[in-house]
């Protein structure tokens, strides 16, 4: 019997996720002996059209990391889901949008004139800017256009299953293929469609040795603002941390080492917006009644769009700002 | 029991107690015997020595011995009438009278003694006997040891008035000394009733052990320890020797009963709202400026005036001001009207024209006679001779003018329907003060789960559809403690509420509405963002499975928590997110 087909494919992302994968220890070598791995640019030279040449359906699985933010990125992805019989959205970027997503806060045009004019470390002094097009003496070259707007693979082509996390835990990794790896052997059933494998249906919260209390906040502060108990929940501590509408699944390693949860496992199973949750939730546990005093409390929370949205901008009810 | 042995007296065989103190035996036979330095409440000491009778034991000898402290034996033989006796008392009537002022006291003795023309009183202007009541009093059933007598003669020329020393620092003021003084010569000085034994009592009666009133329930007395004599110095216990039923009980503490009950109707009522931050009217620093209530406690037959409309010197008044809205309508203090203070006022008006001579002004914002029968009442005190006069009090000023104005009140006020400025001479002031929620009301409606509203007047389920009910189910509200009314309101209200907790009670149980929040455990992280929040207290922690849990039978779903669980595990039924989500979409489509 012919070795099932694996496929890894970066988009917008860091390569973390890739990292993630070669970082599951001796599972890789599982991997390699149970999968035929025909696709993985990070790891190995693949062309496009190799892919292209395959037949619907033939890869097994796919793990896609990396949010679409240009042509490029979503031809891939098109391509693989229909070359795949199961697409996995793999990583925060691909699910969630994540870092790449907060570009949503502006337009393409912004991002462009300050990377390339604007932002103090630039020298440009031709002002040369990003062409899809240029001739040079061999022919015309093409490159990928920019997107206006990021957005997250479910929210491109449909997607089978998502593994959160920037990036995912490595034993959530490995876990994942040990599944699949027995559901191919076994014949089993594959889980449902939609289901986020390697994590949890609860919060961060549940997985967070720190002690709770009734929450009662009176200014918010930075981790290196205070010396931080080592015993008491961030949050009780003024410290925004969005584990209660964070899912469960990292193993609560940041706040664990006294670090806020920053959100990278995602969406909670029942929370359509986790960013709004959050503020939701901050809300209702600020201790004050006078509009004035809650004004000044909130005006201590430290960049909230990047502190609430910082992984869920792109699949976020608000999805992006409205620019002109 | 102790034995009993029969002596003679004046020849007669009397049954007596073996050790008993022969006075009693003799009073029994209904003779008289005079006696000046014996308190019932004190063991006797013999210092007067008027109670001397003549004793002969076993047929001996017969002496002279003093009555009130010669404890019977068997076989004794008691003359109270020999020429000896009357000798006796004679010079110890001597000793006395020589020694201070004419009083009444001495004189009854002389006269019980048939000797009334034979005393001559000495020159002393004190009338203090020596009977050295006080001094014990003070020491054996006080504790105090305030009191002792001068050491060396009383000098008179040099302004000395008694031969009693207090000393000042040890004196707890009980008045016991001024009790048992016979001739009154030890006083404790009062001011007209206003003078206060316990701060509760002020034009109540006063005593440290009392009924609050008349109409107290229960009507039972009670000890107000800031003033009893044993609780502040551990003597006395003079009530429970004379309860005749053993109800003193001094140890007895307040206890805390616990009592399970599915309905619980409120009606905590106000309290007096306090005028004196009002310095313009001067109550408490000018005389005879008085609050409604005082001015009601004072009406009442069973007050220490028995009723009598009176001035702090105890004099009628001649004229009365009643001014209305102290405190309420007033956005300095509260904003609301206090409701029952127009007719409360109209009726002091008609009891000072039915009790006494008096003219009575009523200053007034408006006349608010709302209910049945109320427009006729104010018509009937107008008919009376009442001036009422529209406009608010400014101020309440001493009279100065002129000599005979001294300790007399000015009211000024602008009467507004003549646009005129008034001083109004007057010798009573009573303020009309607001009806207010106890000081504790929110902190009380917290323990029932029912919120006061900004005037903290308990809020009802619904103004017009709810008056009684309250948010939390099975609590009812009933009289002021819901918002300011009168006595007819009160009541139509306490029944409906009683109505209300029976129809509860009858059923047995309650029938929740289907909309409350509930929280999936499964999904429950436990970050306790919830807990607090809710108005109602109906989020719990469960510790051992680290999960909360909402009771619905106290949540309002007022979707507090459901908006705050970050891990949306809290829903709302009949108001899911689903739902929402599903009408947003279909405005929006
Ligand atoms: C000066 C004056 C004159 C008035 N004259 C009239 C009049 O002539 N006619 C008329 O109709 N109305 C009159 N009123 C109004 C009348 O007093 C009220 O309508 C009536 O007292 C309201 O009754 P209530 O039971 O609601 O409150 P209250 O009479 O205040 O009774 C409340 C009771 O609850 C008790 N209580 C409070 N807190 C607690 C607690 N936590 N636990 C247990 N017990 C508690 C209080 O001690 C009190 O006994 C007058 C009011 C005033 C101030
Ligand atoms: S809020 Fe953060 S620190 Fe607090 S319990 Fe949740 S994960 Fe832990
Ligand atoms: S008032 Fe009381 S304490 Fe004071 S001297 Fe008299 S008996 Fe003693
Ligand atoms: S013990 Fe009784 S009699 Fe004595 S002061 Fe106290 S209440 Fe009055
Ligand atoms: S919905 Fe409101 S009343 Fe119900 S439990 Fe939540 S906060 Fe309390
Ligand atoms: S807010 Fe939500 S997750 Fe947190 S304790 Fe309450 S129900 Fe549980
Ligand atoms: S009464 Fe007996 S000595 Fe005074």
């Amino acid at each position: 019997m012919a070795k099932p087909k694996l496929a890894v494919y970066w988009a917008a992302s860091c390569g973390g996720c890739d990292i993630a994968i070669l970082d599951i220890e001796n599972k890789i070598l599982d991997v390699a002996d149970f999968f035929d791995l025909v696709f993985w640019p990070c790891a190995a030279d693949f062309k496009y059209k190799d892919v292209e040449a395959m037949e619907d359906n033939s890869i097994t699985l796919t793990l896609f990391n990396g949010a679409i933010r240009n042509d490029e990125n979503y031809e891939i992805a098109k391509l693989l889901r229909k070359k795949s019989v199961v697409l996995c959205a793999f990583g925060s970027c691909a699910s969630e949008g994540c870092i790449p997503g907060l570009a949503n806060m502006f337009d393409k045009q912004g991002i462009i004139d300050y990377a390339y004019k604007q932002s103090p470390s630039t020298v440009n002094p031709d002002g040369i800017t990003p062409q899809t097009k240029v001739k040079v003496p061999e022919g015309e070259i093409t490159i990928p256009a920019m997107w206006n707007t990021v957005w997250t693979l479910p929210q491109t082509v449909d997607v089978d299953y998502i593994v959160p996390g920037c990036p995912p835990q490595s034993n959530q990794i490995a876990a994942v293929v040990e599944a699949v790896i027995d559901i191919l052997k076994n014949g089993k059933e594959l889980p449902p469609k939609g289901t986020v494998l390697g994590a949890s249906e609860k919060t961060c919260c549940d997985e967070c040795p720190r002690e709770r209390n009734v929450k009662k906040i009176r200014k918010f502060v930075r981790p290196q603002e205070i010396k931080i108990d080592s015993k008491i929940c961030l949050m009780e501590q003024g410290l925004i941390c969005c584990g209660p509408a964070t899912r469960a699944g990292c193993g609560a390693k940041c706040v664990t080492a006294g670090i806020p949860c920053r959100g990278c496992y995602g969406l909670p199973a029942h929370v359509r917006d986790a960013g709004a949750k959050m503020i939701s939730a901050v809300a209702s546990v600020i201790d004050a009644t006078d509009p004035e005093e809650i004004q000044r409390i909130v005006d201590t929370i430290p960049d909230p769009m990047g502190t609430f949205y910082r992984f869920s901008m792109a699949e976020s009810m608000l999805r992006r700002k409205q620019t002109t | 029991m102790s034995k009993k042995i029969t002596i003679k007296i004046d020849g007669k065989p009397v049954e007596v107690e073996a050790g008993s103190y022969l006075l009693a035996a003799i009073e029994s036979l209904g003779i008289e015997v005079p006696a000046a330095c014996r308190y019932p409440f004190l063991p006797p000491r013999p210092v007067c020595k008027l109670c001397s009778v003549e004793v002969s034991l076993s047929g001996g000898e017969a002496k002279i011995v003093e009555s009130c402290s010669y404890e019977c034996v068997e076989g004794m033989d008691v003359r109270t009438n020999t020429p000896a006796v009357l000798e006796a008392r004679k010079k110890a009537l001597a000793n006395m009278v020589n020694r201070c002022a004419e009083n009444n006291l001495l004189k009854d003795i002389a006269g019980q003694m048939g000797i009334a023309d034979e005393i001559k009183f000495g020159k002393e202007l004190c009338t203090c006997i020596y009977c050295k009541l006080c001094i014990r009093v003070c020491d054996e059933l006080v504790g105090a040891n305030a009191l002792s007598f001068k050491k060396g003669k009383v000098k008179e020329e040099e302004g000395e008035s008694t031969p009693i020393v207090l000393d000042e620092s040890k004196c707890i003021l009980c008045g016991a000394c001024a009790e048992v003084c016979p001739t009154n010569h030890l006083r404790i000085e009062e001011e007209h009733d206003r003078k206060l034994v316990h701060h509760d009592m002020e034009l109540g009666p006063n005593s440290a052990i009392s009924l609050s009133f008349r109409q107290a329930v229960p009507n039972v007395p009670r000890i107000h320890a800031e003033d009893c004599i044993h609780f502040r110095l551990g003597g006395c216990r003079v009530c429970s020797e004379v309860c005749p039923k053993d109800c003193i009980h001094y140890d007895d503490q307040d206890v805390i009963e616990e009592f399970e009950v599915g309905t619980i109707i409120t009606a905590t009522g106000f309290q007096d709202f306090d005028p004196t931050p009002m310095k313009q009217y001067g109550y408490g620093k000018l005389p005879n400026v008085i609050s409604a209530l005082e001015f009601e406690k004072m009406n009442n037959a069973a007050s220490p005036t028995n009723g009598r409309i009176v001035l702090e010197d105890g004099t009628e008044p001649r004229a009365i001001a009643i001014l209305h809205c102290i405190g309420s309508r007033d956005e300095n203090y509260h904003p609301y009207c206090s409701r029952v203070c127009c007719m409360y006022a109209a009726k002091f008006a008609h009891l000072v024209k039915e009790k006494t001579t008096a003219e009575v002004y009523q200053c007034y914002i408006d006349m608010r006679c709302f209910g049945k029968g109320y427009e006729e009442f104010y018509k009937r005190i107008l008919d009376e001779g009442v001036t009422v006069i529209r406009g608010k009090a400014a101020e309440v000023i001493p009279a100065r003018y002129h000599r005979e104005e001294e300790g007399k009140l000015l009211v000024c006020v602008e009467d507004t329907l003549i646009s005129k400025f008034r001083e109004i001479p007057v010798d009573m002031v009573v303020l009309c003060t607001a009806l207010e929620a106890h000081d504790n009301a929110s902190e009380f409606g917290r323990k029932l789960n029912i919120s006061t509203g900004a005037d903290g007047w308990f809020i009802e389920a619904h103004p017009k559809l709810g008056p009684v009910s309250t948010t939390t189910d099975g609590v009812f509200l009933a009289g002021v403690c819901q918002s300011p009314k009168d006595i007819p309101d009160t009541v139509a209200q306490a029944g409906a509420a009683a109505a209300q907790a029976m129809k509860l009670m009858n059923v047995g149980e309650v029938q929740m509405d289907g909309a409350y929040a509930e929280i999936h455990q499964e999904f429950c992280s436990g970050c306790k963002i919830c807990n607090g929040l809710c108005p109602y207290n109906a989020i719990t922690f469960e510790e051992d499975k680290k999960v909360s849990y909402v009771n619905p039978a106290l949540c309002k779903a007022c979707g507090t928590c459901v908006a705050a669980c970050p891990s949306g595990a809290i829903e709302a039924r009949h108001f899911t997110d689903e739902q929402i989500y599903a009408q947003i979409e279909g405005i929006l489509s």
